[in-house]
């Protein structure tokens, strides 16, 4: 009788411990920017729903790419440009890192993912100096 | 049959969507513009009214000057390109990309030599835009020639088909460009009347900058439409062609004293 009231708390132990890690892993997985990046000190994204950002930024990038170039209406909000400028992160020397780079803001996502991201085959990886 | 009746039906979507965009339409007050520009950026796209071109006085082109080709190329991050590995110096200068050439013209029966720069020629009826198999080669509504590197897939056959020889090929893969020219290996590329400047309020380009800075003042950019704009008056004054006019490709580009 003993050993099962033991058996009980003890699951019930590991499953308070397992919802903990899970609802930190959850914190985490919403905070997670570039550490050293200038979208580490703001608040959300140009949109104001970041979660919005993560869930869309293909279609907005994919429909605004054809606005861009086809168009040439250059007034969208979402600019890859700016994706780059505000989550780089710095290196020791303080040169920009690439943003394609392993563990940087898009590879760690995309590799994780395993979903190719070429767009910087092209596209500039790293902020333009003023 | 199957096949249909899974299809959602798209035109009650469609539907759905324009009542409910037109509903948000009537709830914002009858003439004001929501907008979320970007400061100095066209948001309507380029004016289809519009038509933008050069014109070029060969005369004033001087023998050696290459300030329009030095400027180009650090515009649009030609100057970040770095000779591949393996390859060697003659075969690098064939390859690397050129929005401009400097043409030097001789007229052997008199001797008389003309220096002009060569680029696209943003034509009417452009024969790029007609081979391109993935309609990656277009006419923008300005009149601009441009290549949408999103759909190149780099076979080249505007390549053959332009007779200025005004695109280039990427033939390597590129490690570092500027934000405002994108460039990759496998992709086509030309001169675009620094497009991206005119979609920002800019009312020049930097081979027309570069030629005044040099106090030459032989390009004169400007909007062949505009009756009043110093380019049109300029072609209405003086006697100018257009290269291979044979064509009848109405360039966008013309010449004087060739």
């Amino acid at each position: 009788m003993l050993g099962s009231i033991g058996l009980k708390r003890l699951i019930g132990l590991a499953v308070a411990g397992l919802m903990a890690a899970l609802a930190a892993t959850a914190h985490a997985g919403s905070e997670w920017v570039t550490e050293g990046s200038r979208a580490e000190g703001l608040d959300s994204c140009v949109i104001d729903d970041t979660e919005k950002m993560r869930r869309n930024h293909m279609d907005y990038l994919v429909h605004q790419r054809d606005d861009v170039v086809r168009r040439g209406g250059r007034g969208s909000q979402y600019k890859l440009a700016e994706c780059v400028n505000c989550h780089t992160a710095e290196d020791a020397a303080g040169h920009a890192i690439p943003i394609d780079d392993e563990g940087q803001f898009c590879a760690s996502c995309h590799n994780y993912m395993a979903v190719n991201v070429n767009c910087f085959q092209c596209h500039r990886k790293v902020p333009e100096e003023e | 049959m199957s096949n249909q009746t899974e299809q959602p039906d798209l035109e009650r979507r469609g539907f759905i969507g324009k009542t409910v965009l037109a509903a948000g339409a009537a709830v914002v007050a009858p003439g004001v513009l929501v907008s979320v520009a970007g400061a100095g950026a066209k948001t309507d796209g380029a004016d289809p009214g519009k038509r933008y071109g050069l014109l070029i006085d060969t005369n004033k082109c001087a023998e050696g000057c290459t300030a329009c080709v030095t400027a180009c190329n650090e515009e649009h991050g030609i100057d970040l390109m770095q000779k591949p590995e393996g390859l060697d110096e003659a075969q690098w200068q064939q390859q690397k990309p050129q929005w401009i050439r400097k043409v030097k013209l001789q007229d052997n029966l008199t001797g008389r030599v003309t220096n002009l720069p060569l680029m696209c020629q943003h034509c009417e009826f452009p024969p790029c835009v007609d081979v391109c198999p993935t309609g990656a080669s277009f006419k923008r509504a300005d009149g601009i020639v441009m290549v949408d590197r999103h759909t190149c897939i780099g076979c080249r056959y505007c390549m053959m088909a332009c007779p200025y020889k005004a695109r280039s090929f990427i033939h390597q893969e590129v490690e570092h460009q500027t934000v405002s020219a994108p460039r990759g290996k496998g992709c086509v590329e030309s001169c675009n009347l620094c497009a991206y400047r005119l979609d920002y309020g800019a009312d020049n380009t930097a081979c027309a900058e570069a030629c005044a800075a040099q106090g030459h003042n032989a390009i004169l950019f400007g909007d062949l439409n505009d009756p009043n704009s110093e380019l049109a008056q300029a072609l209405s004054s003086a006697a100018s062609r257009q290269i291979r006019g044979d064509l009848e490709l109405n360039t966008g580009v013309r010449y004087t004293n060739v």
